[in-house]
Formats: structure tokens, C-alpha cells, sequence
């Protein structure tokens, strides 16, 4: 039995700075992967990825203007964000654009006039160094972000939540009922980027993106039920934060990486055996039937 | 310093061209295998001596390679300076391989070598003495010695010039030993054990009573895992040691990580094995002892 302890629980009760990663990702979880799934039913799974390369130039000039500050990398990555998405959301309703059409420009163009900064500022720091968070490395500051993120993303999600279901499942009799659409779509649009910015700090830019959509697509092949989805999804997402801590423990790989492979690991289950729409069940429907 | 430093270069290069012409024929050509032993022998050899490295400033002398430029010096040279210990692992090749008829003068003839004790995994290409003994400055007056009776057997005409170079440059060397000492009886008994990535201090610590213990299982630049951070930690802890320098975890977010869960003081870098080039901390190597001295104090005395 004290094997199974060194093995699962040694780790963290040991060492503080495994408590603050597991703290870290565990409240990046509960965040992020309620925000996947909703991204995932609105056939938004890549916005993720775009937003994340518009909050990166942000983040940028926040390094450069004040170092390795989390206050100011923060807050350029929240502006660029929160700007990208209220243009984008803007554009995608108010003209014929549509809605990935007006992400792309605006994420391409924030990453545009990043990397001009940074050049014309003419430092030669190894930015994607500096900009991929260390899981391994939170301090008090940077877990209380995370946190307070994650609890005030659970509590806009609470708010808006019935808009947001329903625009999911039928955009046109939203619109008939209500007037809600809009400012829910928007509000979740700000929640997907304060997120990213979250996921920035402790798993770096890309990474977050993993976390958010790789639990979202295994709750997915589990359930149909959108409740029941989101909590097998948040469920995936805190399991392979604390297997993947585990992993880079004991086998010495980086954390980030680590915890996003152990979610896809999960992922290729679901999509073999998962009840709705696995691959398995697909080729041998008679099992399921006779069980 | 950094001024009095510039004029002295000036004034060097000034002299350089006045007396050039004149001396063009005379000057000595030696050549130095490493930057450290390059400073002994540009010291002690002062104006009538042209020294070139062949590991130049943060170059690494474990790992080198020569290149064919390298055996052509060697070839040209009149002597070869060698740190000896089994140091240069590739010299001997390159020596024949160059046909230089120059004799080889060990700098290290006459420093009793140390046993390499406990090297964990450190795979450095020598045999088991410690060849790092520039880390001790009383071993250093030894291959300042060394160099200048080199240099007067093979230019006996230069005899009054190395000897007055040598005795001032050992002179300097004495009162930085003297430095060393007040600074290290400042550290408290109990402070006196650090941790370092590379494990060249092993004379510094025989000389001067610090304990320095090398960082184990992790040498990569890589990003670093959790498996890493936690043998450092656990190392810290078990060792009791002060202070840690870790040249190579590059992260500055991880490294206050490490110092906050340990209590240790995370330090600079401390260079071993090569100067730096005329910017760096360490373009001379009594600049280097005084870094290195300076990072030492730092971290240790509270």
C-alpha cells in the first residue's frame, strides 16, 4: 500500500510545488472545460486556437513593456483578447462576414501588429520561451488568478446559461424569443478569452487551448445530455491534470505537454469505446442491443 | 571599473603600436590550450610574447573539436601551454597531427592533483584527477610559475621582463588569495555547502573550506519536469546546502519556485572553465575569481 501512496499521493504531499501545479490545473479544469464544450456544441472548436494566437502578441507587449509581470502580461493578453472578440462578434453580426471568416482577420491581424512591436522594439528574447507558462512554477499571485478566473467563469456560465443552450440547439427560435442571444454570445466570447489568458499562465498559450477542447470532445462520445456532457468533461480535464502531473513526475517529461497527452490518451478511448457514437460501438451496434 | 579597465586596454593597445614595429621579429609565438592558462601566459609574458588561445572566451575545453586552423598555430608556435590533468583530451592528436616541433609545457607540473571524489554521472573525457586547479589562486601562482621559467628557457634574452611580470602578477594573485580568505571567514559555519551544475570547484573547496556539491540528473536545457524540479528540491533539502546555482534551469519563475519551497538562496551563474569575452563578468581570470567570489558572498552571507 505504500507503494500506491508514493506512487499517487507522495508526490504532492511532498513537494509544495507539485500542490500549486495540481491547485493550478485542477482550477484551470473547472474552468475551461464547461467552455469547451459550449465552443464544441457551437462548432467552435477551433475559435480556441485562433483566440489564443490573438491573446499572444498581447501578452508580448506586456512583457516587454514591464517584464515578467503578471499583472501587465495579464492584462495586454485580456485587451487583445477582449478586442479581437467584440470586433469579431461585431463584425459576424452586424455584416454578411461570417463568424470565422471575422475571427480570422482580426487574429491575424492582432498577431500581425504583435510581432511588429516586438520587432520594432528589437529585443531578442526567446518569446515563445517566456510566454509558455511553467505549471511547475505558480506562485501565490498567478494560482489566485486562475482561481478567481475559474470561479467567475462557473458563475457568468450560470447566468447565461439557458440563452446559451438554446442558441446552441436552435439559433432561429432564439432569436424569435428573445433578445438575450447577442449579449450571451458575447459574454461567452469574453469567458473564452479570460480562460486562454488562465490556461496561458500555467500551461502556456497553446496548451490551454488542450485543455479546453480535448475533455470537451471525450464528454462528447459519453453523453448526449448537454449537463451530463459538461460534467464528464470537467471530470476528463481534472483527471488528466492530475495524471499528468503524476506522469511528468515520475517519468521526467514536461508537465504541459504531459497533461494534454494524457487527455488525448482519454480522448482515443472515448472515440473507440465511448456509449454515443464510438468507434467500436459503430461496427458491432448488436452488443449494445442484446446487453 | 569598467572605465580604469578601458584606459588600461588603451593605453596596451597604444603601447602595442608604438613598440610593434620595433618588436615585430622579436615577439615570442606561443600558443595557450584554454582562455584561463592564455590570461597566465599573456600576464607573465607581458609585450614580447604573442599568445594565442585555442579554446577561445566561453568556449568549452571538455567538448572541443580543433579545426585545422588550430594545429596551424600550434604548428607556428614556439611553445605550447597545456593545463596537463588530463584536461585537453584532444591535444595530444592535434599535436601530431601538426608536426609542431614546440615543447609542451604542462602548467599544472608541481600542483599535487586531486582525486575526482564523488563525480556523479559528470562524464567529462579525463581520467580521474581533477584537472580544474585555476580554482585554487595558490595553484594558480604555481602555473604562473611554471610559465615563466617556460618562457626564459625558450627566450633567455626576455629573462629580466618575465621575471619582474611574474613577480607583479603574482603580487596581484596574493592579495586576491588574501580577498578570497576574508570573504569566505565571513560565511557562517553552517552556510558554507552549495549546490552548482558543473562540478569544477572541487580546489576552490580543498583551498578554502566552502563544500560545493554537483547538481545531479539534470543537464538539459530543455523545459524542465516535474521529476526534475523535485530531485533538485529534494537534493536542497537533504544536503542542507545554503545557496544553489543553477546555470541551468533557465526559467526565472522556476528558479523562485525552487528558492521559496527550499529556503535555499538561488545564485548567479559561476564560471569554471573559460573566461568570458570583454564584456562578460569574467575577461580576466582574477576578474573571474572575483565574480565568482562576489556571487558566492551573495548568496551566502546573510
Amino acid at each position: 500500500m505504500s507503494t500506491l501512496y508514493e506512487i499517487f499521493i507522495g508526490p504532492f504531499s511532498e513537494f509544495e510545488f507539485m500542490q500549486r501545479a495540481l491547485a493550478g490545473v485542477l482550477a484551470l479544469a473547472l474552468g475551461a472545460c464547461p467552455i469547451g464544450v459550449f465552443l464544441m456544441l457551437r462548432r467552435m472548436s477551433l475559435v480556441g486556437d485562433a483566440m489564443a494566437h490573438a491573446i499572444l502578441p498581447g501578452a508580448a507587449v506586456g512583457f516587454l513593456l514591464s517584464g515578467l509581470n503578471l499583472f501587465a502580461m495579464t492584462a495586454g493578453g485580456l485587451i487583445a483578447g477582449f478586442v479581437v472578440a467584440l470586433l469579431t462578434g461585431l463584425v459576424a453580426r452586424t455584416t454578411e462576414l461570417k463568424e470565422d471568416a471575422a475571427l480570422a482577420t482580426f487574429y491575424l491581424l492582432s498577431l500581425a501588429i504583435g510581432v511588429t512591436i516586438i520587432s520594432l522594439q528589437g529585443t531578442n528574447i526567446d518569446l515563445l520561451h517566456i510566454l509558455f507558462g511553467n505549471v511547475l512554477a505558480l506562485d501565490d499571485q498567478t494560482l489566485l488568478l486562475i482561481a478567481s478566473n475559474a470561479t467567475i467563469t462557473l458563475i457568468v456560465l450560470a447566468l447565461i446559461y439557458r440563452p446559451l443552450v438554446i442558441e446552441c440547439v436552435d439559433p432561429g427560435f432564439m432569436r424569435t424569443v428573445s433578445r438575450a442571444g447577442g449579449p450571451a454570445h458575447l459574454a461567452f466570447l469574453v469567458l473564452v478569452v479570460v480562460n486562454l489568458v488562465s490556461g496561458f499562465h500555467a500551461l502556456g498559450t497553446l496548451l490551454a487551448v488542450g485543455i479546453m477542447m480535448l475533455p470537451a470532445a471525450i464528454g462528447r462520445f459519453w453523453a448526449r445530455d448537454i449537463t451530463l456532457m459538461i460534467l464528464i468533461a470537467t471530470a476528463s480535464g481534472l483527471v488528466a491534470g492530475y495524471a499528468g502531473l503524476l506522469v511528468s513526475f515520475h517519468f521526467g517529461v514536461a508537465s504541459g505537454p504531459a497533461v494534454i497527452l494524457v487527455a488525448g490518451a482519454l480522448y482515443v478511448v472515448s472515440l473507440l469505446f465511448g456509449h454515443v457514437g464510438g468507434l467500436v460501438r459503430q461496427l458491432f451496434p448488436g452488443r449494445h442491443l442484446e446487453a | 571599473m569598467v572605465t580604469r579597465r578601458r584606459l588600461l586596454a588603451a593605453t596596451a593597445v597604444a603601447a602595442l603600436f608604438v613598440t610593434a614595429p620595433a618588436r615585430a621579429q622579436e615577439r615570442l609565438h606561443v600558443v595557450a590550450s584554454f582562455s584561463i592558462l592564455g590570461d597566465f601566459v599573456k600576464n607573465v609574458g607581458g609585450d614580447r610574447v604573442a599568445v594565442e588561445t585555442l579554446v577561445g572566451p566561453n568556449g568549452n575545453a571538455h567538448v572541443y573539436a580543433p579545426s585545422p586552423s588550430d594545429a596551424k598555430k600550434a604548428a607556428d608556435a614556439k611553445l605550447v601551454f597545456v593545463n596537463g590533468l588530463g584536461f585537453e583530451g584532444w591535444l595530444e592528436r592535434l599535436v601530431k597531427a601538426s608536426g609542431t616541433k614546440a615543447p609542451i609545457v604542462v602548467a599544472t607540473k608541481g600542483i599535487k592533483p586531486r582525486e575526482r571524489a564523488g563525480d556523479h554521472g559528470h562524464d567529462h573525457d579525463h581520467g580521474r584527477a581533477d584537472p580544474h586547479a585555476w580554482q585554487s589562486v595558490a595553484n594558480a601562482k604555481i602555473y604562473v610559475a611554471n610559465i615563466r621559467d617556460a618562457l626564459i628557457a625558450a627566450d633567455p634574452a626576455g629573462k629580466d621582463t618575465y621575471v619582474a611580470n611574474a613577480t607583479a602578477y603574482l603580487a596581484k594573485l596574493d592579495a586576491l588569495e588574501r580577498e578570497v580568505r576574508e570573504v569566505i571567514a565571513k560565511v557562517p559555519a553552517d552556510r558554507r555547502r552549495v549546490i552548482t551544475s558543473h562540478n569544477a570547484f572541487g580546489y576552490f573547496q580543498d583551498a578554502y573550506g566552502l563544500s560545493f556539491t554537483a547538481l545531479q540528473g539534470v543537464s538539459t536545457e530543455a523545459e524542465a519536469s516535474a521529476k526534475d524540479v523535485a530531485a533538485i528540491i529534494t537534493q536542497i533539502k537533504k544536503q542542507k546546502v545554503a545557496a544553489v546555482f543553477l546555470e541551468n534551469v533557465t526559467d526565472p519563475r522556476l528558479v523562485q519556485q525552487i528558492a521559496r519551497e527550499t529556503g535555499a538562496k538561488v545564485g548567479g551563474t559561476l564560471y569554471s572553465d573559460a573566461l568570458t569575452d570583454e564584456k562578460g563578468d569574467a575577461p580576466t581570470y582574477i576578474d573571474l575569481i572575483r565574480h565568482n567570489l562576489r556571487q558566492l558572498a551573495a548568496a551566502l552571507v546573510s
